[in-house]
């Protein structure tokens, strides 16, 4: 709170005299709604640059009707699940069918409250921040499945049965792997895990005690894919299988709003991994940190969680849905025991007085692994483009031309 | 231990795979074609929708007999004596009034069966593919006109005339190349 009064009284230097309670009011009421904003508009850029990158990933145009290049399509298609009929079904539990999308967007949204933008840019610093996410982010399994429960249909429950199976085995290893960076710091606030990693890109922890910390990162990062329920880890909502898991009764808003969920689930697994190994809102290089006098906090905040959600989407559009019983061996069987070694090698590490700080050869990982994977993605990408203009020759022959009326 | 690690070596390794394909084809042209807009063109001989020209229909009922799933009916009946002669285009005398040729396009099984035993070609399949309706019954095309401008005049003596000396015979007068794209009774 007082950080945000700062941040206040620095953007508006009268905020000074206002009385106490605009001033209180001012500072909860205004993160809150910027959070707000955010949350529900952003699903609408997900689910566009999903269904885009979905597209492209399969040769395929994607959404391109509604506005210019399809980009109100996702607007088009919140509007008509506004204006739908939310249906209940016959023998539906209703409070409970009502309740279980709040509850999933609780947990969805609730996150935001702890997520650094940038120095004072935090809604509220809580010195449990870490252990708030997770313990939040947990809600909307509870939701999910409430809904599994309440549509009362087999299908849905087998979803949310899946769902609570998923969040048991994914949740340990992910919530281990919170704890080294947490070691490292010595603090749960996601304010400090941030400024502990200041000095640019080297001094990440996803380079730190090098090939430890990539590899925490991994773990951190398909346990969060399973948190999310995303493919390849889509097994609650499974729609070859389920018909659509938990949500095959929901219609309408109800329907929009377990969207929504997933979605901003999405940027909040990827804003905490962020956080814990990618420096957070903090730039790869302290240069870059602000232009002038404007802070871009905010932005690299976004970008790399914005990656983030990018790999995801790429995952999703690569793999196949993984059965349970390879969902569980994933989990406990090499996610685990991962985390566990990591967990145990890692705090002997921070806990001896030479590694305190890293391997010696830390800081001169940082800048060629990243060389040499953007390198290599561009590489790959400057290939395809090439090939592709090969291809659309060959494919110009005059039998396969396309005619225009 | 050895065989665990080597697993979800190979597990992270085929992931990385996929992922390579994945992203080269984010950078490849699209194959979509946009329909509407843009469309492939048709083979030479395309069988799309029927189009019968009533013109030159002498009313045999070789198409009806023809068909295997029986989608034309045809009611014909005999031109009065006193009635001017007519002929089709290829120079058949058309001797028969018809008074009802319907084609049921929801029926047709598009075999092109009835175009081949037509003896004047007035019977053609076209490229025409997009007739799809909200209702049946408006697949029913009533080809039979009242207002037809039949040829009275005998094609074969006209193109002997036009011929002259030279004694050539005449080319008969093949269907036209680009069928109009409505026929008149839809």
């Amino acid at each position: 709170m007082d950080a945000t009064y700062e941040y206040l009284v620095w953007l508006l230097p009268a905020a000074a005299e206002w009385p106490s309670w605009l001033v209180v009011a001012t500072i909860t009421a205004l993160p809150a709604l910027a959070c707000f904003m955010f949350m529900s508009l952003g699903p609408l850029i997900y689910v566009y640059a999903e269904r885009k990158v979905s597209a492209f990933m399969q040769d395929r145009i994607g959404p391109n009707r509604v506005g210019p290049i399809g980009l109100l399509q996702t607007l088009a298609d919140t509007i008509k699940l506004l204006f739908k009929e939310a249906i209940f079904p016959k023998k539906v539990d209703k409070k409970l069918f009502v309740i279980a999308p709040i509850l999933v967007n609780v947990g969805a949204f609730m996150p935001f409250l702890v997520i650094p933008w940038g120095g004072r840019l935090q809604p509220a610093d809580l010195n449990v921040g870490v252990f708030y996410v997770v313990a939040i982010a947990s809600l909307s399994t509870v939701g999910l499945i409430m809904a599994g429960w309440a549509s009362n249909n087999k299908y849905s429950l087998f979803g949310a049965m899946r769902s609570a199976a998923q969040i048991v085995s994914y949740e340990i290893p992910a919530m281990m792997i919170l704890l080294v960076p947490v070691m490292i710091v010595g603090s749960l606030s996601l304010q400090d895990i941030t400024t502990a990693q200041h000095g640019g890109l080297p001094n990440w922890f996803l380079f730190r005690y090098f090939p430890l910390m990539p590899i925490a990162f991994l773990v951190f990062f398909v346990a969060g894919l399973a948190e999310t329920n995303r493919a390849p880890f889509d097994i609650p909502e499974a729609e070859s299988e389920l018909v659509g898991g938990f949500h095959t009764e929901y219609s309408g808003f109800f329907f929009a709003m377990f969207f929504m969920a997933e979605y901003t689930e999405m940027f909040v697994i990827s804003a905490t991994a962020t956080v814990l190994f990618l420096g957070g809102y903090l730039a790869p290089h302290p240069a870059l940190q602000q232009i002038g006098s404007v802070p871009l906090g905010w932005f690299w905040m976004w970008f790399k969680a914005w990656s983030l959600v990018f790999v995801m989407m790429w995952l999703r559009w690569t793999l196949p849905r993984s059965r349970v019983d390879q969902l569980m061996h994933i989990a406990w069987k090499v996610l685990l025991p991962i985390a566990l070694v990591l967990v145990v090698v890692v705090g002997g590490l921070v806990l001896w007085p030479s590694t305190a700080a890293g391997f010696p050869w830390d800081r001169w990982v940082g800048w060629p692994l990243t060389v040499i994977f953007v390198g290599s993605l561009l590489v790959v990408m400057l290939r395809a483009i090439a090939w592709s203009r090969r291809r659309t020759q060959e494919l110009a022959s005059p039998a396969r031309q396309a005619v225009t009326p | 231990m050895k065989r665990w690690l080597e697993d979800v070596w190979e597990g992270f390794y085929t992931v990385l795979v996929g992922m390579r394909i994945t992203w080269r084809h984010l950078f490849t042209a699209p194959v979509t074609l946009q329909y509407p807009t843009v469309k492939w063109p048709l083979p030479p001989k395309s069988r799309m929708r029927l189009f019968m020209k009533f013109e030159d229909c002498i009313g045999c009922g070789q198409c009806v007999r023809a068909c295997p799933v029986n989608c034309i009916s045809l009611k014909a009946e005999k031109r009065p004596a006193d009635a001017p002669p007519i002929w089709a285009a290829n120079g058949q005398p058309i001797k028969l009034h018809v008074a009802v040729f319907d084609i049921d396009m929801s029926l047709c099984c598009y075999c092109n069966l009835c175009t081949y035993p037509c003896p004047t070609n007035c019977i053609y399949m076209t490229p025409e593919y997009e007739f799809a309706t909200s209702d049946l019954t408006q697949h029913l095309y009533r080809f039979a006109k009242k207002d037809a401008v039949f040829i009275t005049e005998d094609p074969k003596k006209k193109a002997a005339a036009a011929a002259g000396p030279a004694g050539a015979p005449a080319a008969l007068a093949a269907p036209p190349a680009t069928p109009p794209a409505k026929p008149a009774g839809a």
